[in-house]
């Protein structure tokens, strides 16, 4: 069965992480990259495949070489995410307030 | 005065922090939370009705509630226990959703007087794990598309219908 990878996913992971804080500082290539840990070639380039199909990495040819660039705008919707949930107790907190306001004791 | 709900969520970290002040004195907000006919009217909305089937709001008791569409079904069922309840002051409680792959969460609910007309109420929510909590942040978005789904699964039932 094919993973569903979604933003949430991929920051999950402590690697992963990690390898989104080094490639925010500066684009890498994937070499560079999995040279920072201690981890397998195979297991750090799965880990950018990852984030690359979830947007939060993207590619860039420079020569001969692929470059690993962040990408802000995806971080930005994880900043987002809690908003619906945030919304949906504001909702609730309102009614509350609202319906509170006009309670009178029943007797 | 901040009335606007605030949701505190660290990154990594496996809990929440909700805050909320209310033009209410304290008893009142607190009575929202633990009267069952009023607690169903605040946790309702157009597309979901609550009903409480068990209330038992003191130390060791329990709760069980469920949300129902406008056909009468039941889309969502929560339950869990109160393991701590200080009148005014203090609910502690876990809280489980029913066929979710979600874990118990505990909550520890404050409530505090801030003048004789005003209160605030602080939620602290711990998940089992990061990923647990993180899931149940983002179930508004996967709620919603699940309603969403279900009105197109309606549509379609209705159009095979038609001769």
């Amino acid at each position: 069965m094919e993973l569903r990878r979604d933003v949430f996913q991929a920051i999950a992971d402590p690697t992963r992480r990690a390898i989104i804080a080094l490639v925010a500082f500066q684009a890498m290539t994937p070499s560079a990259i999995a040279e920072q840990f201690d981890s397998s070639r195979q297991t750090i380039s799965k880990h950018i495949q990852i984030l690359t199909e979830c947007e939060l990495l993207k590619q860039e040819q420079s020569g001969r070489e692929i470059l690993y660039h962040f990408n802000p705008k995806k971080m930005k919707e994880i900043a987002d995410f809690i908003e619906p949930f945030r919304e949906l107790w504001d909702d609730r907190f309102n009614k509350l307030e609202a319906m509170m306001k006009k309670y009178k004791p029943k007797k | 005065m901040e009335r606007k709900t605030k949701v505190n969520a660290q990154e990594g970290k496996h809990d929440i922090t909700i805050t909320r002040e209310f033009e209410l004195p304290v008893e009142l907000l607190f009575k929202a939370h633990v009267e069952p006919e009023l607690f169903e009217e605040w946790m309702s909305h157009e597309y979901g009705k609550t009903k409480v089937l068990k209330f038992d709001t003191k130390k060791h008791g329990s709760w069980l509630f469920h949300t129902t569409d406008a056909s009468g079904n039941v889309v969502f069922q929560a339950n869990g226990t109160i393991h701590d309840f200080v009148e005014n002051r203090k609910i502690t409680r876990t809280f489980e959703m029913d066929n979710t792959p979600f874990d118990v969460q505990l909550e520890f609910l404050e409530f505090e007087a801030l003048t004789e007309d005003t209160s605030k109420l602080t939620m602290h929510v711990i998940y089992r794990s990061v990923e647990l909590r993180d899931q149940h942040l983002k179930m508004p978005f996967e709620w919603g598309m699940n309603l969403a789904h279900n009105r197109l699964q309606e549509i379609v039932t209705k159009l095979k219908l038609q001769p």
